[in-house]
């Protein structure tokens, strides 16, 4: 009778728990990038121990730091590239391959893995029905020395996709809902189960946003139950037909339980500052927009870029508008489908497999007193730039509206 | 484990972009990242928090898995932090990096500025005056790497042990 949080954990630390437990686990995969990979070398360094339980266990990707802004950046990525070299692992990626979540699902996670990453969004491998969490450097560098961590097993709460989405609505609409319907605290201690009733209806880009947002929500963890379009991701993607997914049992007991009709949720955006302070689009339409950002490991996919790109066609940002795929392969792939000329061709600057803007650190931060709207996820204050810059979460339909009209707006009003 | 001190009183929803703005990751140095910490709410904060305890509302420590919102807040001279409800990656690290975090919900409502508390670390009572509340201390593994200073020290004798 167990949820799909309670088998995964069983299998990785060898014996049946239950949620509270605190358990050691065997992990499948540790991950880390630039901004936290040279932390966690450091603490390796502390403990005088430089080793990995496997060398194909480990996945780097520089993204934070991309391309690097200043010399201290450049010497960041030169020391990770000395350890990966060294330890020969073969799973290191470099500068201009893509955003560590979005390469960790292309290239590496399969579902009912474990796997640790040195940053919060590791959430986002959940969407492929991995048990993924993340964590500080010095956890990290434990997991990566050891094969192991320790954690509690959480308490799982079962979430229920039903119907089809509205055109334009995307997995970033279903995370904001969510937030807006529990706010940020409701699920600490909790893993979120999501069944989708018609799994094509609700595809992998859009399942790899609401996860990603799991951390947002606070949750431990948010896991997609494999179905049908998991398959076909992995076939499309990987040419991988896994002969088994491991689904909760049909009795798994859940401590509650809350149903999304897909049809009924509207474009929203999360309000400075903070993502659970979710609004409708009408009620912010109007506020005058500096900068828009389409990309990051939540709002950088191929989804969305086609979403824009159908949006902005023909037409002439008025805000600076800043396009970044979340990797190599998903630029490429835009370029192919004509993507990326329409929205080169609308004014937007397009790069591709660096974290940008989100973080505030380069490419694009905001001054004192700017308004941004952004597919990333998180409006914090001085995320992005300045204490005085404001943020607005949204999908990428607001955000290419927004970007046309200068104004926070709905994509109806600029079609 | 028995610590005490004032109260700085913080509110919900802490999170690490607060505590320490991205642009300082590309250090791990204490002494730099304590001067930054809490830089975007009270550029200040640093030159009050030794000894203080902070006591905080629901989910502190929200947001990114930077351990340098823990080390930062360690270094300031923060003793502990009391909170309604801890982000769970900040958790980690406070324990990790041997700054002890207790949950505690109601504290908010008892609890305010300037307030002398005393926290019981393993059995997580907090005393505020004559008044008692029951947290949840810290135990188990977090608890043995709390007591050794954190998870580098903690790593190092078990690695030893090998």
């Amino acid at each position: 009778m167990k949820t799909l949080t309670e088998k995964t954990l069983s299998r990785a630390s060898g014996r049946e728990v239950s949620p509270g437990d605190v358990v050691e686990v065997e992990v499948d995969l540790v991950a880390f990038h630039d901004l936290t990979g040279y932390h966690v070398l450091e603490v390796m360094e502390k403990v005088g121990v430089k080793r990995v339980f496997k060398p194909e266990g480990v996945v780097i990707a520089f993204d934070h730091l991309v391309p690097p802004p200043d010399v201290r950046s450049a010497e960041i990525q030169q020391a990770i590239r000395r350890f990966a070299r060294e330890l020969k692992l073969p799973n290191f990626h470099d500068v201009g391959y893509g955003i560590l979540h979005q390469v960790l699902v292309e290239d590496y996670v399969l579902p009912g893995q474990v796997v640790i990453v040195a940053d919060s969004h590791a959430s986002t491998s959940g969407a492929l029905g991995a048990f993924a969490q993340g964590m500080g450097a010095s956890d990290v560098a434990a997991a990566a020395i050891t094969g192991r961590t320790w954690l509690t097993v959480p308490q799982p709460f079962k979430v229920v996709l039903e119907g089809r989405p509205r055109q334009w609505i995307t997995g970033k609409e279903v995370s904001l809902e969510m937030l807006k319907a529990f706010k940020a605290d409701y699920f600490v201690g909790m893993s979120i189960e999501v069944f989708v009733e018609e799994p094509r209806a609700f595809p992998m880009d859009y399942r790899l946003t609401v996860a990603n947002m799991g951390v947002e929500m606070n949750a431990d963890a948010l896991i997609f139950v494999p179905d049908e379009e998991t398959s076909r991701y992995l076939e499309e993607m990987r040419g991988l037909r896994p002969s088994h997914l491991e689904r909760p049992s049909p009795k798994a007991e859940y401590v509650d339980e809350y149903s999304i009709n897909l049809e009924d949720v509207d474009f929203l955006v999360a309000a400075p500052n903070s993502v659970d302070n979710v609004k409708s689009v009408r009620e912010v339409s109007g506020v005058e927009v500096d900068a828009v950002f389409i990309g990051s490991c939540t709002g950088g996919r191929l989804s969305d870029l086609e979403i824009a790109a159908k949006i902005m066609k023909g037409k002439r940002a008025k805000s600076r508008c800043i396009v970044v795929p979340a990797s190599w392969r998903t630029f490429k792939k835009a370029l192919e489908l004509g993507y990326v000329q329409t929205l080169v061709e609308a004014g937007c600057m397009v790069t591709y497999g660096t974290c940008g803007p989100c973080i505030g650190g380069h490419f694009g931060v905001l001054g004192s007193g700017e308004v941004a709207v952004s597919t990333s996820n998180r409006n914090f204050v001085g995320r992005m730039g300045s204490p005085q810059s404001k943020v607005y979460l949204s999908g990428p339909a607001v955000a290419a509206a927004t970007a046309v009209l200068g104004r926070i707006a709905e994509p109806g009003e600029v079609l | 484990m028995i610590v005490e001190g004032r109260v700085i009183k913080l509110g919900d929803k802490i999170d690490t972009d607060v505590i320490i703005p991205a642009k300082h990751l590309k250090s791990t140095d204490p002494e730099y990242l304590a001067q930054h910490v809490f830089e975007p709410i009270d550029p200040e904060f640093y030159k009050k928090a030794r000894g203080a305890i902070i006591v905080a509302g629901k989910v502190f420590g929200m947001g990114s898995s930077r351990e340098q919102a823990a080390i930062a807040i360690k270094a300031a001279g923060v003793k502990a932090v009391v909170a309604e409800s801890f982000a769970r990656i900040f958790y980690r690290n406070a324990i990790n990096n041997g700054l002890p975090a207790i949950a505690c919900p109601g504290i908010t409502d008892e609890v305010k500025d300037g307030d002398l508390i005393t926290v019981n670390v393993e059995t997580g009572e907090v005393k505020v005056g004559d008044k008692v509340l029951k947290g949840k201390g810290v135990s188990g593994m977090a608890l043995e790497i709390l007591r050794v200073g954190g998870l580098i020290e903690y790593l190092k004798r078990s690695q030893r042990g090998l």
